[in-house]
């Protein structure tokens, strides 16, 4: 079939193109400038930051999520806390002198990670499951800028809440375990990076949510990638032969991201910034597959 | 304005707009009109940089939308109704598209009251009725005060006050000045609020054309008349070589005669006309008789899928990507 154009309409029967208003000088009704020149790059960034921290702060998931998180690690550390004094007495010689009140202050990452990563995921899955990619990229077509406001925004929120959250935990807890007069201080060696690195590894872990998020455009695979990457991969490698367990384990996310959380690294372990760093190494990756996902498919 | 040439968008195997081209010029309601599946929404979404065109190009103001870094001041658009976080308040969704393109918080405020949404701008959109989202999407479209604006399916799932509010609107938008495309599966809808219809089907161009022309184009040219007397009318419109043909309800069917020489017929042999009629098409005629080939799912069994390359008049490929 082919395509047909029908007559245009009779010239005479047209409006005459001089009455009719020029878009550029349209009279507002409400007085309004029509659209200035285009803004810059740094303009645009700055608004699509305020954007981005509209649509956080504007829904109630990234407030519960927040609270959980936090009270996931803070609750936990302190519970544990309890349960250790109490069973003190009856752990023996070996128990006592592995018990490292630092790590274990802020053992509670490890389910607090889920909490802060699916919060993670649900930044940008939200924007596809909900159909508001549409608005956002409509508004930013500069898909870029929108993704790394985001990033951004999302990554100062984690942060402050997360090192709140690590630093909290051990303040609670360690009153608690100096019932039995184990527990440590601020200005014991290695108990600031333990506390500032469990903050950064919740951030890490989000942040990868966000990026499996970007990549796979959809919350539930996100977020169950996300914990089979965190929780089950170290169950999974224990099942290597040893002397692979050995070399590759310490690469895992969950436990490359664990160094930094003990005072005395293992030697199976990696260095603790260096582990710190594989993690977000992995975060980064997820990030920027995400990103050119973005870029490429259609919205 | 918007300026549409060759734009092509191939989904896989699925042709989805094919080889189209067409303007959306200021100060009229362009009707985008087309059966489902016929490629509407995926033009409207390449327009707004959404979806890339396998081949040709979208100009809208004269530059590309994607080129735009606060493109809601030059084009609102409204493509689907409730794409909003059903946890966030009318108020903040509009907050954050506002903001993203340095639109003041005051102008959020009176595109509420221009919407009638006020009252409810502090509640979570998920509780909102498919009337109330359109009217937010419509709300969104306006935060700029773009001179250029598109709608896909606005009176979706609104009452009939909210389409006469909506038909209103989309005049207004035009009569200001603004260049609006609107698009529809709702013929008579185009009819009273259209003043130019694109047709399309199977993301082919069928007509670019106004209103009038188009129902004209399908109208049979036939004229229905009653009389006193319908055997010696009958006799007189033969000899004046028309067509006759006699209706079962006793009315004359007449063909090959414009209606003023039927009249004059009519006169000259002193008959007396109860009715004469010009047998104009609907618009929904119209529109099924132009589309008739192009429509998608009939119901027949599918029995084309795709075209071959080598055939001499290959069908159109199956556009089936309606959102």
């Amino acid at each position: 079939m082919s395509t047909t154009n029908i007559t245009q309409p009779d010239p005479s029967t047209q409006p005459d193109p001089s009455t009719q208003p020029d878009p550029s000088t349209r009279p507002d009704p409400a007085g309004r400038p029509s659209p200035g020149p285009q803004p810059g790059l740094t303009t645009q960034l700055a608004r699509n930051l305020e954007a981005e921290w509209i649509k956080l702060r504007s829904v109630r998931s990234t407030m519960i999520s927040l609270l959980a998180t936090a009270a996931v690690c803070i609750g936990f550390a302190d519970l544990l806390a309890f349960g250790v004094v109490n069973r003190w007495d009856r752990m023996g010689a070996q128990g006592q002198a592995n018990f490292e009140p630092a790590t274990f202050a802020v053992s509670g990452v490890l389910f607090g990670q889920l909490v802060i990563g699916a919060l993670g995921a649900l930044a940008m899955s939200a924007e596809y499951s909900t159909g508001t990619i549409r608005a956002t990229l409509s508004a930013t077509p500069q898909r870029l800028v929108m993704y790394l406001s985001k990033i951004a925004v999302f990554t100062v929120t984690a942060l402050a809440v997360a090192v709140v959250t690590t630093t909290v935990a051990f303040v609670t807890s360690q009153p608690i375990l100096a019932g039995k007069h184990i527990g440590t201080s601020f200005s014991a060696a290695g108990v600031p990076r333990v506390i500032i690195g469990a903050g950064l590894f919740l951030v890490a872990v989000a942040l990868l949510g966000l990026g499996l998020a970007a990549l796979l455009r959809h919350t539930a695979a996100a977020i169950s990638t996300l914990f089979g990457l965190m929780l089950v991969m170290p169950l999974i490698l224990n099942f290597l032969p040893n002397d692979w367990q050995d070399r590759v384990s310490r690469w895992a996310p969950l436990n490359a991201g664990s160094a930094v959380m003990q005072v005395h690294p293992e030697s199976n372990m990696l260095a603790p910034w260096t582990g710190l760093a594989v993690l977000f190494g992995y975060a980064v990756i997820a990030l920027v597959l995400g990103a050119a996902v973005l870029l490429r498919r259609d919205a | 304005m918007i300026e549409i040439r060759g734009l092509t968008r191939r989904y896989g195997d699925t042709l989805a707009v094919d080889d189209l081209s067409f303007d959306v010029p200021p100060g009229q309601v362009t009707g985008f009109l087309g059966p489902n599946g016929a490629g509407k929404s995926t033009t409207m979404r390449v327009i707004v940089g959404l979806d890339r065109p396998t081949h040709g190009h979208v100009r809208v103001n004269g530059h590309r939308y994607r080129d735009d870094r606060a493109p809601l001041t030059e084009v609102g658009s409204l493509l689907e109704a409730k794409a909003v976080h059903p946890g966030r308040s009318a108020y903040n969704h509009l907050l954050f598209l506002a903001r993203s393109n340095g639109i003041s918080r005051r102008r959020v405020g009176e595109v509420l009251g221009l919407v009638g949404l006020e009252a409810v701008a502090g509640k979570r959109a998920g509780g909102f009725s498919l009337g109330m989202g359109q009217r937010l999407g419509i709300a969104a479209a306006l935060l700029g005060d773009p001179a250029t604006m598109i709608f896909d399916e606005p009176v979706n799932g609104l009452d009939p006050e909210g389409i006469i509010w909506v038909r209103t609107l989309l005049k207004s938008f035009a009569a200001q000045g603004r260049a609006v495309l609107v698009s529809s599966h709702l013929m008579a809808e185009m009819a009273l609020t259209a003043d130019r219809l694109v047709v399309v089907g199977r993301g082919k161009l069928i007509a670019d054309t106004s209103v009038a022309d188009f129902i004209h184009r399908a109208s049979s040219g036939q004229i229905l008349v009653r009389s006193a007397d319908q055997p010696r009318l009958r006799t007189a419109l033969i000899a004046a070589g028309a067509t006759v043909t006699d209706e079962p309800d006793g009315s004359l069917l007449i063909e090959g005669l414009e209606s003023p020489l039927v009249g004059r017929v009519a006169a000259d042999s002193q008959v007396i006309l109860h009715e004469l009629t010009p047998q104009r098409a609907s618009l929904e005629q119209a529109f099924m008789e132009l589309t008739a080939d192009s429509l998608d799912y009939q119901g027949q069994p599918q029995n084309q899928s795709q075209p071959q390359p080598a055939q001499p008049q290959p069908e159109p490929a199956s556009a089936g990507t309606g959102h």
